[in-house]
């Protein structure tokens, strides 16, 4: 595959990247996302809506993220240098906040008073409440019941912001039965509903205007790395559920032919035990949520439960921008077990006094790996999507401690 | 001619409209299907909507939710809906089957080969939900060479635009759904429904079926008088869910007969 000579610029006019992508959704749906796809063009092409957006960016998420280099931790793990893209330090907790104010920004310009999100950990259901607060929008999030217990902390943050949280009762009840649910309560209040979805999938505009909100993380690692480590990182390399935090960290190095794209999946126990969400590793192609993408699928077509102990890569699809990227080989994705992610999680605490998201620890557990099998003059960027607060019940679970 | 278009050409000669029931296929267990199959064509229906059960049933409502849980709980597969159709076929009953599912099942038999194995079990139309015209032109000629009617949804959403781009790909009929929402919500904008058929109608140049919503005989007389077809589904299920197995077949025959009449009455018109 030759990706070098042209310039990338899916997906195109219909929203495919290669064969994945598209509009997968019934008839009722479809003048919702034709609306929302000329409303964002629109906007897109408003220096006064860039213009604010940055604004928003800067002075309400705390943007520019810093880079920071874990020089401790690459000295214990003894070659290539790792550098962390801190968008745990971003409000509200992780790099979802970026994608729910333009969202937001755009749903309020079409005149739509309720907002609605699904999620899984919390973290974009937060995010979502966030905005909702600051802009004085009606916000309802669905959440699978599973995660509803496995997440009170968040939920508890959600309602603190006003917004209504609807546990989801149905199928596994974890992210997708959430999605399910939202795209349900779309279909039905579409007149006043604007629907922000947190990840880079669903039908198109939302994998490009999800992935275009996030590219604010790569476009400044391209400015900051530079600066701080003299050059281009020899990787980039981010957790993978959905896809939006290495989406965001990928596309504008997409062009940087010399820079490895490492999408980071959730192996759970094993690949080969069933029990993980490593869609793109494990998967095959398949319709689901609005989109054509690498799937966990039974022989019959049938969506099957996946397992991580993060419940944000918890998902049984991927944005299908990285399907594109892996068919095209333009970036490679690997699997993480949540025995390796707890080990960079408390590593990541101990030597470099961070608490990272358990997500993000799947990208850091890659890092750890690769970075001994490299020289000491090589640099990794590993794409720091959240902070670990949310984590905490979880972990201590693991370690056998009770608060 | 289609068998779907020979019963609607037979229906208008009869001055009557066609009842189009749904039920999932496999719920409440895989031996259940034929006989309510049976149970439908008794109580008059002139084509059967089969669903074919997925995980993930997102423009359903909780009532076909729950069935397609249920059916896939009981074993089902995409594979078995289609063995189900050819033991309905086996009986020597000829009323029209349309599938109604999701595209992923059918991606992960193959088009080609689903299409084929579907239109040798008697299946004459295939519904997919997640499949709007526009990225579906391959399956609609796959379906069509294989002799099965792509059948597309319209909504009260749909724009004149889309009227065309469904009357380009589909044949059959066209099902209108009738309201925002999911299957088996509450109301139903009959006033909506009055103004936009006649339009649909013209445009797609093709029989149009209302769902979505329909609960009652009345309603659907009155949908009757204005559509070509009148589809029912999630009721049938809550009907299929309150009785006992042994019942379930004769109660829902004695639903649709209510429905039935109720529509021939109001044919009188």
């Amino acid at each position: 595959m030759h990706m070098a000579d042209a310039p990338y610029d899916l997906p195109d006019a219909r929203g495919h990247f290669g064969p994945y992508g598209g509009v997968f959704v019934a008839e009722t749906l479809i003048p919702a996302l034709t609306e929302l796809r000329q409303a964002y063009e629109a906007a897109q092409n408003d220096p006064a809506f860039v213009a604010e957006f940055e604004y928003e960016l800067k002075h309400y998420v705390g943007r520019p993220s810093p880079i920071y280099h874990a020089k401790r931790w690459s000295g214990l793990l003894g070659g290539a240098q790792i550098y962390l893209k801190r968008e745990d330090l971003n409000h509200t907790g992780a790099h979802k906040v970026n994608n729910c104010i333009g969202q937001a920004m755009l749903a309020r310009r079409m005149g739509k008073p309720r907002v609605i999100a699904e999620t899984g950990a919390g973290q974009h259901g937060v995010a979502t409440a966030t905005v909702a607060a600051r802009y004085g929008m009606e916000c309802v999030v669905y959440m699978g019941s599973e995660d509803v217990r496995r997440q009170a902390a968040n939920v508890y943050r959600m309602k603190l912001l006003g917004a209504t949280v609807v546990p989801v009762e149905s199928g596994s009840k974890t992210l997708k039965d959430a999605l399910n649910e939202a795209m349900r309560d779309w279909v039905t209040n579409i007149g006043n509903t604007f629907y922000i979805i947190g990840t880079v999938a669903g039908p198109h505009p939302y994998p490009m205007m999800v992935r275009d909100f996030q590219t604010v993380i790569g476009k400044e690692c391209i400015e900051q790395m530079p600066e701080l480590a003299g050059r281009q990182p020899d990787y980039v390399i981010a957790c993978v559920g959905g896809g939006s935090n290495a989406m965001g960290i990928f596309h504008p190095y997409i062009e940087h032919a010399d820079v490895r794209l490492v999408g980071v999946e959730a192996a759970g126990s094993g690949i080969d035990s069933g029990m993980h969400a490593a869609s793109l590793s494990a998967g095959r192609p398949g319709v689901l949520h609005g989109n054509r993408t690498y799937l966990l699928q039974n022989e019959d077509g049938q969506i099957i439960e996946t397992h991580s102990i993060s419940a944000g890569l918890d998902y049984p699809g991927v944005g299908p921008e990285h399907a594109w990227l892996k068919d095209s080989a333009r970036a490679e994705y690997v699997g993480i077990t949540d025995a390796e992610a707890l080990q960079a999680f408390h590593d990541l605490c101990r030597f470099e006094g961070i608490i990272p998201a358990l997500e993000s620890s799947h990208a850091l557990a890659y890092a750890a790996k690769l970075a001994p099998t490299l020289p000491k003059d090589k640099v990794l960027l590993v794409n720091l999507s959240g902070r670990g607060d949310k984590d905490m019940h979880t972990v201590a679970e693991k370690s056998g401690i009770q608060f | 001619m289609s068998t779907i278009q020979q019963t609607f050409k037979r229906l208008a000669g009869e001055g009557r409209k066609a009842l189009i029931p749904f039920i999932t296929a496999g719920d409440p267990a895989p031996e259940m299907t034929l006989p309510l199959m049976q149970a439908l064509v008794a109580g008059g229906a002139d084509i059967i909507e089969l669903g074919v059960p997925f995980s993930d049933p997102m423009a359903d409502g909780p009532t076909i939710q729950r069935a397609s849980e249920r059916a896939l709980a009981a074993g089902m597969s995409t594979r078995k809906v289609l063995e189900m159709v050819r033991a309905f076929r086996a009986t020597g009953d000829q009323t029209p089957i349309v599938l109604m599912g999701y595209a992923n099942p059918i991606e992960a038999m193959g088009l080609e080969a689903f299409a084929k194995a579907a239109s040798e079990a008697g299946v004459d139309g295939v519904l997919v939900v997640d499949y709007p015209p526009e990225e579906c032109v391959t399956f609609a000629e796959v379906c069509r060479a294989a002799g099965l009617d792509p059948v597309f949804l319209l909504a009260p959403t749909s724009t004149e635009q889309r009227f065309a781009d469904v009357a380009a790909v589909g044949s059959g009929y066209i099902y209108y759904v009738s309201l925002k929402g999911v299957t088996g919500s509450a109301t139903l904008d009959l006033d909506e429904v009055a103004r936009r058929i006649p339009v649909i109608r013209e445009k797609v140049g093709m029989p149009v079926g209302v769902g979505f919503g329909i609960r009652d005989a009345a309603t659907a007389a009155r949908i009757a008088s204005l559509a070509d077809a009148v589809v029912i589904g999630s009721r049938i299920i809550e009907e299929i869910e309150q009785s006992s197995r042994e019942e379930a077949p004769a109660k829902v025959t004695a639903f649709l007969r209510g429905i039935r009449t109720a529509m021939d009455n109001a044919g009188e018109r």
